[in-house]
Protein backbone atom coordinates (compact mmCIF):
# COMPACT_ATOMS: atom_id res chain seq x y z
CA UNK A 1 0.00 0.00 0.00
CA UNK A 2 1.16 3.15 -0.98
CA UNK A 3 1.84 5.79 1.85
CA UNK A 4 -1.16 8.24 2.27
CA UNK A 5 -0.70 11.64 3.09
CA UNK A 6 -0.49 11.61 7.17
CA UNK A 7 1.87 8.44 6.42
CA UNK A 8 3.84 10.42 4.08
CA UNK A 9 4.35 13.36 6.34
CA UNK A 10 5.20 11.52 9.74
CA UNK A 11 7.80 9.75 6.95
CA UNK A 12 9.01 13.51 6.14
CA UNK A 13 9.08 14.10 10.26
CA UNK A 14 11.89 10.93 10.34
CA UNK A 15 14.16 13.82 8.80
CA UNK A 16 13.92 16.24 11.52
CA UNK A 17 16.73 16.65 14.08
CA UNK A 18 17.08 17.77 17.71
CA UNK A 19 17.67 22.03 17.60
CA UNK A 20 17.07 22.58 13.86
CA UNK A 21 15.17 25.53 12.58
CA UNK A 22 12.87 24.57 9.97
CA UNK A 23 10.36 25.54 7.37
CA UNK A 24 6.79 23.72 6.40
CA UNK A 25 5.47 24.45 3.45
CA UNK A 26 1.49 24.52 2.50
CA UNK A 27 -0.33 21.38 2.31
CA UNK A 28 1.17 17.83 3.42
CA UNK A 29 4.60 19.87 4.70
CA UNK A 30 2.09 21.33 7.65
CA UNK A 31 0.83 17.85 8.48
CA UNK A 32 4.75 17.13 9.57
CA UNK A 33 4.05 19.24 12.76
CA UNK A 34 1.90 16.97 13.83
CA UNK A 35 4.54 13.71 14.04
CA UNK A 36 7.66 15.10 15.14
CA UNK A 37 9.56 12.27 17.01
CA UNK A 38 9.67 12.57 20.84
CA UNK A 39 12.47 13.67 21.89
CA UNK A 40 13.55 15.78 19.15
CA UNK A 41 12.82 19.69 19.38
CA UNK A 42 12.59 21.85 16.59
CA UNK A 43 11.19 25.48 16.20
CA UNK A 44 9.38 26.18 12.85
CA UNK A 45 9.48 29.50 10.97
CA UNK A 46 6.67 31.03 9.31
CA UNK A 47 8.07 33.22 6.46
CA UNK A 48 6.20 36.26 7.12
CA UNK A 49 8.19 36.89 10.50
CA UNK A 50 8.36 34.67 13.22
CA UNK A 51 10.51 31.48 15.23
CA UNK A 52 8.37 29.19 17.22
CA UNK A 53 5.20 28.81 15.61
CA UNK A 54 2.80 27.37 17.73
CA UNK A 55 -0.77 26.13 16.76
CA UNK A 56 -3.88 27.27 15.69
CA UNK A 57 -5.88 29.09 18.69
CA UNK A 58 -8.60 27.69 20.50
CA UNK A 59 -12.20 29.33 18.77
CA UNK A 60 -12.77 33.06 20.35
CA UNK A 61 -8.92 33.83 20.41
CA UNK A 62 -7.88 34.20 16.80
CA UNK A 63 -5.43 37.36 16.78
CA UNK A 64 -5.51 39.10 13.39
CA UNK A 65 -1.96 39.92 14.15
CA UNK A 66 -0.91 36.85 14.42
CA UNK A 67 -1.07 34.44 11.47
CA UNK A 68 1.65 32.01 9.26
CA UNK A 69 2.87 32.15 5.73
CA UNK A 70 -0.59 30.44 4.54
CA UNK A 71 -2.46 33.77 6.18
CA UNK A 72 -3.72 31.19 9.17
CA UNK A 73 -4.33 32.40 12.66
CA UNK A 74 -1.96 30.72 15.02
CA UNK A 75 -0.30 31.45 18.39
CA UNK A 76 2.82 31.87 20.09
CA UNK A 77 4.91 29.83 22.15
CA UNK A 78 7.08 30.45 25.10
CA UNK A 79 10.47 30.69 22.75
CA UNK A 80 8.10 32.83 20.33
CA UNK A 81 10.72 35.91 18.50
CA UNK A 82 8.95 38.27 16.04
CA UNK A 83 10.92 40.22 13.36
CA UNK A 84 10.24 41.66 10.09
CA UNK A 85 10.22 39.94 6.43
CA UNK A 86 13.59 41.65 5.86
CA UNK A 87 15.68 39.78 8.54
CA UNK A 88 13.35 36.83 8.40
CA UNK A 89 14.60 36.11 4.73
CA UNK A 90 18.11 37.19 5.95
CA UNK A 91 18.08 34.07 8.40
CA UNK A 92 16.81 31.86 5.41
CA UNK A 93 18.86 33.24 3.05
CA UNK A 94 21.88 33.70 5.48
CA UNK A 95 21.25 29.16 5.48
CA UNK A 96 20.29 29.42 9.24
CA UNK A 97 17.05 27.08 8.25
CA UNK A 98 18.44 23.52 8.56
CA UNK A 99 15.73 22.61 5.91
CA UNK A 100 13.10 23.46 4.28
CA UNK A 101 10.05 20.39 3.88
CA UNK A 102 7.94 21.65 0.60
CA UNK A 103 5.71 20.50 -2.08
CA UNK A 104 6.25 20.23 -5.63
CA UNK A 105 4.49 19.97 -9.13
CA UNK A 106 7.68 18.72 -10.71
CA UNK A 107 11.08 17.66 -9.57
CA UNK A 108 14.23 16.21 -11.86
CA UNK A 109 16.62 13.83 -11.38
CA UNK A 110 19.21 16.68 -11.02
CA UNK A 111 17.00 18.14 -8.08
CA UNK A 112 15.61 20.66 -10.15
CA UNK A 113 12.34 21.87 -8.47
CA UNK A 114 8.65 23.72 -10.05
CA UNK A 115 6.53 24.26 -7.76
CA UNK A 116 5.07 28.09 -8.49
CA UNK A 117 3.31 28.26 -11.82
CA UNK A 118 1.69 25.49 -14.46
CA UNK A 119 1.90 28.69 -17.87
CA UNK A 120 -1.55 29.57 -19.36
CA UNK A 121 -2.92 28.89 -15.87
CA UNK A 122 -3.63 31.26 -13.19
CA UNK A 123 -0.23 32.38 -11.98
CA UNK A 124 -0.47 33.21 -8.11
CA UNK A 125 3.22 33.88 -7.84
CA UNK A 126 5.91 32.16 -5.51
CA UNK A 127 5.84 33.95 -2.57
CA UNK A 128 8.82 33.14 -0.57
CA UNK A 129 9.42 29.46 -2.63
CA UNK A 130 12.38 30.90 -4.41
CA UNK A 131 14.61 32.10 -1.62
CA UNK A 132 13.82 29.04 0.79
CA UNK A 133 15.14 26.30 -1.81
CA UNK A 134 17.79 28.80 -2.51
CA UNK A 135 18.89 29.62 0.91
CA UNK A 136 18.16 26.64 3.70
CA UNK A 137 20.32 23.97 4.35
CA UNK A 138 18.54 20.94 3.36
CA UNK A 139 15.31 20.78 0.77
CA UNK A 140 13.21 18.02 1.14
CA UNK A 141 10.08 17.69 -1.02
CA UNK A 142 6.92 15.65 -0.55
CA UNK A 143 4.67 15.43 -3.17
CA UNK A 144 2.53 12.42 -5.03
CA UNK A 145 4.60 10.33 -6.94
CA UNK A 146 2.45 10.98 -9.64
CA UNK A 147 -0.54 12.90 -11.13
CA UNK A 148 -3.68 12.66 -11.12
CA UNK A 149 -3.77 11.60 -15.13
CA UNK A 150 -0.83 8.76 -13.85
CA UNK A 151 2.03 10.14 -15.23
CA UNK A 152 5.16 10.86 -13.42
CA UNK A 153 6.38 13.84 -11.28
CA UNK A 154 9.38 12.85 -10.93
CA UNK A 155 11.24 12.98 -14.10
CA UNK A 156 14.18 13.87 -16.24
CA UNK A 157 13.81 17.23 -16.78
CA UNK A 158 11.09 19.58 -15.01
CA UNK A 159 8.40 20.78 -17.75
CA UNK A 160 7.15 23.46 -15.97
CA UNK A 161 9.19 26.89 -14.84
CA UNK A 162 11.80 26.55 -12.14
CA UNK A 163 11.50 27.20 -8.84
CA UNK A 164 15.15 26.32 -8.05
CA UNK A 165 17.51 24.89 -9.75
CA UNK A 166 19.33 21.85 -8.57
CA UNK A 167 18.37 22.35 -4.81
CA UNK A 168 16.48 19.27 -3.80
CA UNK A 169 18.04 16.75 -1.22
CA UNK A 170 15.40 14.10 -1.06
CA UNK A 171 12.44 13.76 -2.08
CA UNK A 172 9.61 11.62 0.04
CA UNK A 173 6.54 10.36 -2.43
CA UNK A 174 3.60 7.99 -1.85
CA UNK A 175 5.94 5.42 -2.84
CA UNK A 176 8.76 5.89 -1.28
CA UNK A 177 12.28 7.84 -0.51
CA UNK A 178 14.51 9.13 -2.97
CA UNK A 179 18.11 10.94 -2.93
CA UNK A 180 19.25 12.99 -5.71
CA UNK A 181 22.91 11.79 -6.13
CA UNK A 182 24.84 12.21 -8.74
CA UNK A 183 23.96 10.98 -11.85
CA UNK A 184 20.31 10.65 -10.86
CA UNK A 185 17.86 9.26 -8.24
CA UNK A 186 18.88 6.73 -5.53
CA UNK A 187 16.26 4.75 -3.42
CA UNK A 188 16.20 5.11 -0.14
CA UNK A 189 13.41 3.51 0.95
CA UNK A 190 10.19 2.09 -0.61
CA UNK A 191 6.91 2.26 1.51
CA UNK A 192 5.69 -0.58 2.84
CA UNK A 193 4.19 -3.33 0.78
CA UNK A 194 5.14 -1.09 -2.63
CA UNK A 195 8.24 -3.12 -4.84
CA UNK A 196 11.20 -1.40 -6.40
CA UNK A 197 9.41 -2.13 -9.83
CA UNK A 198 6.51 -0.60 -9.08
CA UNK A 199 8.59 2.66 -8.14
CA UNK A 200 10.57 2.23 -11.09
CA UNK A 201 7.34 2.04 -13.13
CA UNK A 202 6.14 5.34 -12.18
CA UNK A 203 9.45 7.41 -12.10
CA UNK A 204 10.62 8.95 -15.37
CA UNK A 205 14.12 10.02 -13.49
CA UNK A 206 16.80 8.29 -13.67
CA UNK A 207 17.41 6.01 -10.91
CA UNK A 208 21.29 4.90 -10.16
CA UNK A 209 22.31 2.40 -7.97
CA UNK B 1 8.46 69.64 13.83
CA UNK B 2 4.70 67.94 14.37
CA UNK B 3 4.93 64.57 12.76
CA UNK B 4 1.55 63.70 13.97
CA UNK B 5 -1.93 64.26 11.67
CA UNK B 6 -5.43 64.34 12.51
CA UNK B 7 -6.68 61.91 9.45
CA UNK B 8 -5.27 60.15 7.05
CA UNK B 9 -6.35 62.84 4.01
CA UNK B 10 -4.45 65.24 6.15
CA UNK B 11 -1.46 63.28 6.38
CA UNK B 12 -1.26 62.11 2.55
CA UNK B 13 -2.05 65.96 1.61
CA UNK B 14 1.06 67.14 -0.64
CA UNK B 15 2.38 63.65 -1.30
CA UNK B 16 0.13 61.96 -3.89
CA UNK B 17 1.52 62.41 -7.61
CA UNK B 18 -0.14 60.18 -10.47
CA UNK B 19 2.49 57.63 -11.59
CA UNK B 20 4.41 57.55 -8.32
CA UNK B 21 5.52 54.42 -6.76
CA UNK B 22 4.53 53.89 -3.42
CA UNK B 23 5.69 50.76 -0.84
CA UNK B 24 3.53 49.41 1.70
CA UNK B 25 3.59 47.28 4.23
CA UNK B 26 1.71 44.25 5.25
CA UNK B 27 1.57 40.36 4.57
CA UNK B 28 -1.80 39.27 3.54
CA UNK B 29 -4.40 41.77 5.37
CA UNK B 30 -2.32 41.45 8.46
CA UNK B 31 -0.26 44.72 8.95
CA UNK B 32 -1.93 46.93 6.06
CA UNK B 33 -2.02 50.16 6.55
CA UNK B 34 -5.78 50.27 5.93
CA UNK B 35 -6.82 53.65 6.89
CA UNK B 36 -3.82 55.11 4.31
CA UNK B 37 -5.26 52.95 1.56
CA UNK B 38 -8.64 53.83 1.84
CA UNK B 39 -7.66 57.78 1.88
CA UNK B 40 -4.93 57.30 -1.22
CA UNK B 41 -8.31 55.46 -3.08
CA UNK B 42 -10.58 58.58 -2.09
CA UNK B 43 -7.94 61.51 -3.04
CA UNK B 44 -8.42 59.55 -6.92
CA UNK B 45 -4.69 59.67 -7.83
CA UNK B 46 -3.93 57.38 -10.05
CA UNK B 47 -1.62 55.32 -12.29
CA UNK B 48 0.16 53.62 -8.91
CA UNK B 49 2.79 51.53 -8.82
CA UNK B 50 2.82 49.44 -5.68
CA UNK B 51 5.77 47.66 -4.12
CA UNK B 52 3.66 45.56 -1.80
CA UNK B 53 3.78 41.61 -1.21
CA UNK B 54 0.35 41.08 -1.96
CA UNK B 55 -2.43 43.02 -3.43
CA UNK B 56 -5.75 42.62 -1.08
CA UNK B 57 -8.76 41.10 -1.38
CA UNK B 58 -11.37 42.23 -3.94
CA UNK B 59 -13.17 44.83 -1.48
CA UNK B 60 -10.41 45.45 1.47
CA UNK B 61 -6.07 46.50 0.91
CA UNK B 62 -4.66 47.33 -2.02
CA UNK B 63 -7.60 45.27 -3.55
CA UNK B 64 -9.82 48.64 -3.19
CA UNK B 65 -7.69 50.56 -5.64
CA UNK B 66 -8.09 47.76 -8.14
CA UNK B 67 -11.58 48.18 -8.16
CA UNK B 68 -11.02 51.93 -9.19
CA UNK B 69 -8.53 51.15 -11.72
CA UNK B 70 -5.71 53.30 -9.55
CA UNK B 71 -2.85 50.84 -9.93
CA UNK B 72 -1.43 50.38 -13.06
CA UNK B 73 1.55 48.27 -11.76
CA UNK B 74 1.79 45.34 -8.88
CA UNK B 75 5.51 44.39 -7.81
CA UNK B 76 4.88 41.68 -5.36
CA UNK B 77 5.35 38.26 -4.19
CA UNK B 78 2.01 36.57 -4.23
CA UNK B 79 -1.46 37.55 -5.87
CA UNK B 80 -3.71 34.96 -5.29
CA UNK B 81 -7.34 35.72 -3.29
CA UNK B 82 -7.62 38.32 -5.55
CA UNK B 83 -10.66 37.84 -8.75
CA UNK B 84 -10.59 41.70 -9.92
CA UNK B 85 -6.55 41.69 -9.41
CA UNK B 86 -6.62 38.23 -11.60
CA UNK B 87 -9.30 40.07 -14.74
CA UNK B 88 -7.07 42.95 -14.78
CA UNK B 89 -3.96 41.21 -15.15
CA UNK B 90 -5.40 39.10 -17.63
CA UNK B 91 -7.05 41.64 -19.70
CA UNK B 92 -3.56 43.39 -19.94
CA UNK B 93 -4.74 46.30 -17.84
CA UNK B 94 -2.37 45.85 -15.25
CA UNK B 95 1.13 45.12 -15.05
CA UNK B 96 2.48 42.67 -12.61
CA UNK B 97 5.95 41.99 -11.76
CA UNK B 98 7.03 39.15 -9.48
CA UNK B 99 9.36 39.58 -7.23
CA UNK B 100 10.25 36.19 -4.76
CA UNK B 101 9.28 36.92 -1.52
CA UNK B 102 12.72 37.45 0.32
CA UNK B 103 13.85 39.76 -2.80
CA UNK B 104 11.47 41.90 -2.34
CA UNK B 105 11.98 42.68 1.22
CA UNK B 106 15.73 43.08 0.90
CA UNK B 107 14.88 45.27 -2.22
CA UNK B 108 13.13 47.36 0.30
CA UNK B 109 15.96 47.34 2.97
CA UNK B 110 18.52 48.32 0.56
CA UNK B 111 16.69 51.22 -0.37
CA UNK B 112 16.26 52.21 2.67
CA UNK B 113 20.02 51.72 3.02
CA UNK B 114 21.01 53.83 0.27
CA UNK B 115 22.42 50.67 -1.53
CA UNK B 116 21.39 50.62 -5.36
CA UNK B 117 21.66 46.76 -6.02
CA UNK B 118 22.66 43.27 -3.95
CA UNK B 119 23.25 39.66 -5.27
CA UNK B 120 21.65 37.26 -3.95
CA UNK B 121 21.41 33.28 -5.21
CA UNK B 122 17.21 33.66 -4.84
CA UNK B 123 16.30 32.79 -8.25
CA UNK B 124 18.99 31.45 -10.09
CA UNK B 125 18.49 29.66 -13.10
CA UNK B 126 14.81 30.60 -12.97
CA UNK B 127 12.93 33.26 -15.11
CA UNK B 128 13.28 35.58 -12.28
CA UNK B 129 16.90 35.44 -13.47
CA UNK B 130 16.40 36.48 -17.10
CA UNK B 131 17.98 39.28 -17.51
CA UNK B 132 19.93 40.26 -14.61
CA UNK B 133 23.16 40.43 -14.09
CA UNK B 134 24.80 37.05 -13.13
CA UNK B 135 28.38 37.16 -10.88
CA UNK B 136 30.09 34.34 -9.11
CA UNK B 137 31.41 34.12 -5.74
CA UNK B 138 33.10 31.34 -4.16
CA UNK B 139 32.51 29.38 -7.61
CA UNK B 140 28.58 29.84 -6.88
CA UNK B 141 26.45 32.15 -9.14
CA UNK B 142 24.37 35.14 -8.28
CA UNK B 143 22.32 37.28 -9.83
CA UNK B 144 22.07 41.32 -9.30
CA UNK B 145 19.04 42.69 -7.77
CA UNK B 146 18.04 46.37 -6.96
CA UNK B 147 17.18 47.98 -4.10
CA UNK B 148 13.50 50.03 -4.51
CA UNK B 149 14.06 53.88 -3.71
CA UNK B 150 9.86 54.17 -3.46
CA UNK B 151 8.40 57.92 -3.76
CA UNK B 152 6.60 57.23 -0.39
CA UNK B 153 5.96 54.69 1.88
CA UNK B 154 2.96 53.39 3.92
CA UNK B 155 2.87 51.14 6.96
CA UNK B 156 0.92 50.33 9.61
CA UNK B 157 2.26 49.91 13.50
CA UNK B 158 0.83 49.53 16.73
CA UNK B 159 2.16 51.94 18.47
CA UNK B 160 3.83 55.31 17.97
CA UNK B 161 5.44 57.95 19.77
CA UNK B 162 5.51 61.70 18.97
CA UNK B 163 8.62 61.59 17.16
CA UNK B 164 7.52 58.66 15.12
CA UNK B 165 9.80 55.70 17.23
CA UNK B 166 7.35 52.58 16.15
CA UNK B 167 6.26 49.39 18.08
CA UNK B 168 4.67 46.68 16.09
CA UNK B 169 2.87 44.18 17.61
CA UNK B 170 3.39 39.75 16.36
CA UNK B 171 3.47 39.33 12.71
CA UNK B 172 1.80 42.52 11.60
CA UNK B 173 5.54 43.71 11.55
CA UNK B 174 6.27 41.74 8.24
CA UNK B 175 7.04 44.14 5.49
CA UNK B 176 6.30 46.99 7.68
CA UNK B 177 9.72 47.90 8.43
CA UNK B 178 11.61 47.09 5.56
CA UNK B 179 9.22 49.17 3.13
CA UNK B 180 8.96 52.50 5.99
CA UNK B 181 12.73 53.10 5.33
CA UNK B 182 12.72 52.91 1.70
CA UNK B 183 10.16 55.77 1.19
CA UNK B 184 11.77 59.51 0.28
CA UNK B 185 8.65 60.45 3.25
CA UNK B 186 6.93 57.69 5.15
CA UNK B 187 3.28 58.09 6.45
CA UNK B 188 2.25 55.36 9.21
CA UNK B 189 -0.82 55.08 11.06
CA UNK B 190 -1.13 53.06 14.54
CA UNK B 191 -3.64 52.17 16.70
CA UNK B 192 -2.21 54.14 19.86
CA UNK B 193 0.29 57.57 19.59
CA UNK B 194 1.55 57.48 23.20
CA UNK B 195 3.38 60.41 24.56
CA UNK B 196 7.16 60.65 24.07
CA UNK B 197 8.87 59.04 26.81
CA UNK B 198 6.59 56.18 27.38
CA UNK B 199 7.73 53.84 25.01
CA UNK B 200 11.41 51.70 26.40
CA UNK B 201 13.99 52.88 23.89
CA UNK B 202 15.69 49.29 24.10
CA UNK B 203 12.00 48.32 22.89
CA UNK B 204 11.47 50.30 19.64
CA UNK B 205 11.54 48.45 16.98
CA UNK B 206 11.75 51.05 14.16
CA UNK B 207 13.07 54.63 15.15
CA UNK B 208 11.27 57.82 14.11
CA UNK B 209 13.95 59.12 12.21
CA UNK B 210 12.41 56.78 9.04
CA UNK B 211 9.34 58.21 9.85
CA UNK B 212 7.49 61.91 8.55
CA UNK B 213 3.54 61.86 9.68
CA UNK B 214 1.97 59.55 12.01
CA UNK B 215 -1.93 59.35 12.81
CA UNK B 216 -4.15 57.07 14.97
CA UNK B 217 -7.37 55.47 13.73
CA UNK B 218 -9.57 52.65 14.27
CA UNK B 219 -8.99 49.74 12.60
CA UNK B 220 -10.65 46.57 11.12
CA UNK B 221 -7.96 44.22 11.00
CA UNK B 222 -9.35 41.45 8.57
CA UNK B 223 -8.80 38.05 9.26
CA UNK B 224 -8.22 36.02 6.07
CA UNK B 225 -8.27 32.40 7.26
CA UNK B 226 -9.66 31.90 10.30
CA UNK B 227 -8.35 28.75 11.12
CA UNK B 228 -8.93 27.30 15.06
CA UNK B 229 -8.45 24.19 17.21
CA UNK B 230 -11.26 22.10 19.23
CA UNK B 231 -10.44 23.16 23.53
CA UNK B 232 -10.18 19.34 25.13
CA UNK B 233 -12.94 17.84 26.97
CA UNK B 234 -11.83 17.76 30.54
Amino acid sequence: MPWDRNQMAARAAQELQDGWYVNLGIGIPTLVSNYIPEGVEVTLQSENGMLGMGPFPYEGEEDADLINAGKQTITELPQTAYFDSAQSFAMIRGGKIAMAILGAMEVAENGDLANWMIPGKLVKGMGGAMDLVAGVGRVVVVMDHANKHGQSKVLKECTLPLTGKAVVDRIITNLGVMDVVEGGLKIVELADGVTEQELRDLTEATIVG
Amino acid sequence: MKKVYGSASEALDGLLQDGMLIAAGGFGLCGIPELLLDAIKDSGVKDLTFASNNAGVDDFGIGILLQTKQVKKMISSYVGENAEFMRQYLSGELELEFNPQGTLAERMRAGGAGIPGFYTKTGVGTVIAEGKDHKDFNGETFIMEEGIFADLAIVKAWKADETGNLVFRKTARNFNAPAATCGKVCVVEVEEIVPTGSLDPDSIHLPGIYVHRIIQGEHEKRIEQRTVRKREEA
